[in-house]
């Protein structure tokens, strides 16, 4: 099994923590057609980190970046997720055993299915591992 | 040719202070019979020229400020017959009115040898063709250059300042190996010469850059060093001092400031009291031998440090380290003085950060705080929250330990600090005093 096609790349923007810096990037996606999949925002003393799955993240980043963004790509895992009590323990617990680290993590909730997004510190070990317990990975070129 | 004038420039140091006392006493008792300004100031003050006995005694004189030089606008604080007097310079006047300054022959002579001393220590003499790209005319530069580097035998080059094209084409043509002009000029000249499809580093001769009169910093330095081929070497000087005078030696390290001209001393510009060598402080200065226009304890404004261990080029007159801003704006946090220069200067070293900042000084119940701001360098950018706020805990550390005192910082995104043209207007002060 190849991980690398489980690798998605996700965008992540540096952001002062002030009014408006999600609306200039939310906008930018916009009219560049690019549909934002999931988000999330971490927030330290004066500044944040907006992360972002996007269908075209290399549009995304060149938009981004030519606005003055400060913009990186992080590799990041998505995985199914029960979306009934207990599905978020199964995969957490599965990490754990493992040993690997879940850096940040963030997720939401579809018609179907859950999705759990990770950033984890060893990402070719845990998408074996997910792998070999019969999770669902999503591959990145299903998304984009 | 190691020393233009070895007899002074290595003069043991016990010798040259002797000399500078002899000088001092000249000197004062000189101005309290003939200039009306320094005897009425001296009198105002309590002091006659009886009372100096020592050089230590030379804090008892009252200073001088550039006020006085505008009060006294035109030439009220000229102290020779205007016809013992061979030159004018006039300072532009964009900060105020501007300033007089009259020349007798033998201070045109001295100010001359001061830079002749000076471009040999820095390794330029007879055979260099010097390039002088100072503005001639009522600014001390260009003729000041140019004297200096006649007197020591090179060819000299005047083209003062403007037409770039043309001056890169001299350049070229009359091999020139030397060149005196502003920092920011001397990087202009490389990219109008790129323009041109000539590399200074390689299509010229330069070598050798004198460079001053702007702010600049070792970063420029290696700049000019890396894209142009050429070693740069600081210069100091103001119009009331005469002008440029002084510049490095081929160690780079700080300015050799000549003892039988001059005698500096480094004032906290807050108590005013003596800074002992090494520590920063306000550059106020005593003219030993001027005599168009006596200059005693003048405060300059300039912030620098005297040097006064002794410089492996054998020189036993101290240096001055490179000029790291300006009086006018220090800011005192928690009692201790602080520079918008050191910032610049400690930011320089991490390359986490860009150069831009801002400062903002407030007051939480009787504490000052200082928060500076900077932009995150885009290299620097990490997904992780904990290695960003490690990145801001490290400029805070570097900050802290180069200024002494508490600071928080705050990265914000590229771009976004104002960016200024000339005068930098970077503290923000909300503190109500």
């Amino acid at each position: 099994m190849s991980c690398e096609q489980y690798m998605i790349r996700q965008i992540s923007l540096f952001s002062e923590n002030k009014p408006g810096r999600l609306a200039a990037m939310a906008k930018a996606c916009q009219e560049e057609n690019v549909n934002i999949l999931a988000f999330s925002i971490a927030e330290a003393e004066g500044f944040g980190v907006i992360r972002a799955l996007v269908d075209k993240p290399d549009v995304a980043f060149k938009k981004l970046t030519s606005m003055g963004f400060n913009v990186a790509f992080t590799h990041v895992i998505a995985v199914e997720m029960k979306d009934e009590p207990g599905g978020l323990f199964e995969i957490a617990s599965k990490l754990s055993e493992a040993g690997i680290n879940i850096e940040y993590s963030y997720a939401f909730s579809g018609k179907n299915k859950a999705i759990l997004i990770l950033r984890v510190d060893q990402v070719e070990e845990a998408i074996r591992l997910l792998h070999s317990h019969k999770f669902t990975l999503i591959a990145s070129e299903s998304i984009q | 040719m190691r020393c233009w004038d070895p007899r002074i420039e290595e003069m043991p140091v016990a010798d040259l202070r002797k000399l500078q006392f002899k000088l001092l006493k000249t000197l004062v008792y000189r101005v309290y019979s003939f200039s009306s300004f320094y005897h009425k100031r001296m009198k105002e003050a309590g002091v006659h020229p009886d009372d100096i006995n020592s050089l230590e005694d030379i804090i008892r004189l009252p200073f001088m400020h550039k006020k006085d030089l505008r009060d006294t606008y035109p030439d009220g604080l000229i102290m020779s017959e205007q016809e013992e007097l061979v030159r004018y310079h006039v300072s532009s006047g964009t900060t105020g009115k501007p300033t007089v300054v009259g020349y007798t022959k033998n201070d045109i002579y001295n100010w001359t040898e001061s830079l002749a001393r000076a471009l040999t220590s820095a390794g330029i003499g007879r055979g260099d063709v010097m390039q002088v790209s100072y503005g001639y005319g009522l600014f001390t530069g260009g003729l000041g250059l140019h004297y200096g580097a006649e007197r020591i035998g090179a060819t000299v080059l005047p083209t003062s300042v403007g037409n770039t094209e043309r001056q890169i084409e001299l350049m070229q043509d009359l091999r020139v190996t030397a060149i005196a002009c502003t920092p920011s000029y001397l990087l202009h000249m490389g990219e109008v010469a790129e323009k041109m499809g000539v590399s200074i580093k390689n299509d010229t001769l330069l070598r050798k850059a004198i460079v001053g009169a702007e702010p600049w910093s070792e970063q420029m330095r290696l700049r000019i060093k890396e894209s142009l081929g050429v070693d740069a070497y600081d210069i100091y000087g103001t119009s009331e001092l005469s002008g440029p005078l002084f510049c490095e030696c081929e160690y780079q390290q700080g300015f050799h400031v000549w003892s039988d001209l001059i005698y500096p001393e480094i004032l906290d510009p807050d108590s005013q009291k003596p800074l002992p060598p090494g520590e920063r402080g306000e550059l106020v200065v005593t003219m030993l031998q001027k005599d168009g226009l006596p200059i005693i304890r003048y405060r300059t404004g300039d912030i620098t440090a005297i040097r006064e261990e002794p410089c492996p080029c054998g020189r036993t007159h101290p240096r001055l380290e490179r000029l790291s801003g300006r009086v006018d704006d220090m800011l005192i946090i928690r009692g201790i003085n602080v520079f918008p220069s050191q910032i610049e200067h400690a930011l320089l070293g991490i390359p986490e950060v860009a150069e831009h900042f801002m400062i903002e000084v407030d007051r939480k119940g009787a504490l000052d705080e200082m928060l500076i701001k900077v932009e995150l360098a885009k290299e620097a950018f990490s997904d992780k929250i904990s290695d960003l706020m490690r990145t801001q805990r490290h400029v805070e550390k570097v900050l802290k330990s180069s200024l002494n005192v508490q600071v928080s910082v705050e990265l914000t995104e590229p771009g976004t600090l104002p960016r200024f043209e000339g005068k930098a207007k970077r503290v923000i002060d909300k503190r109500l005093i």
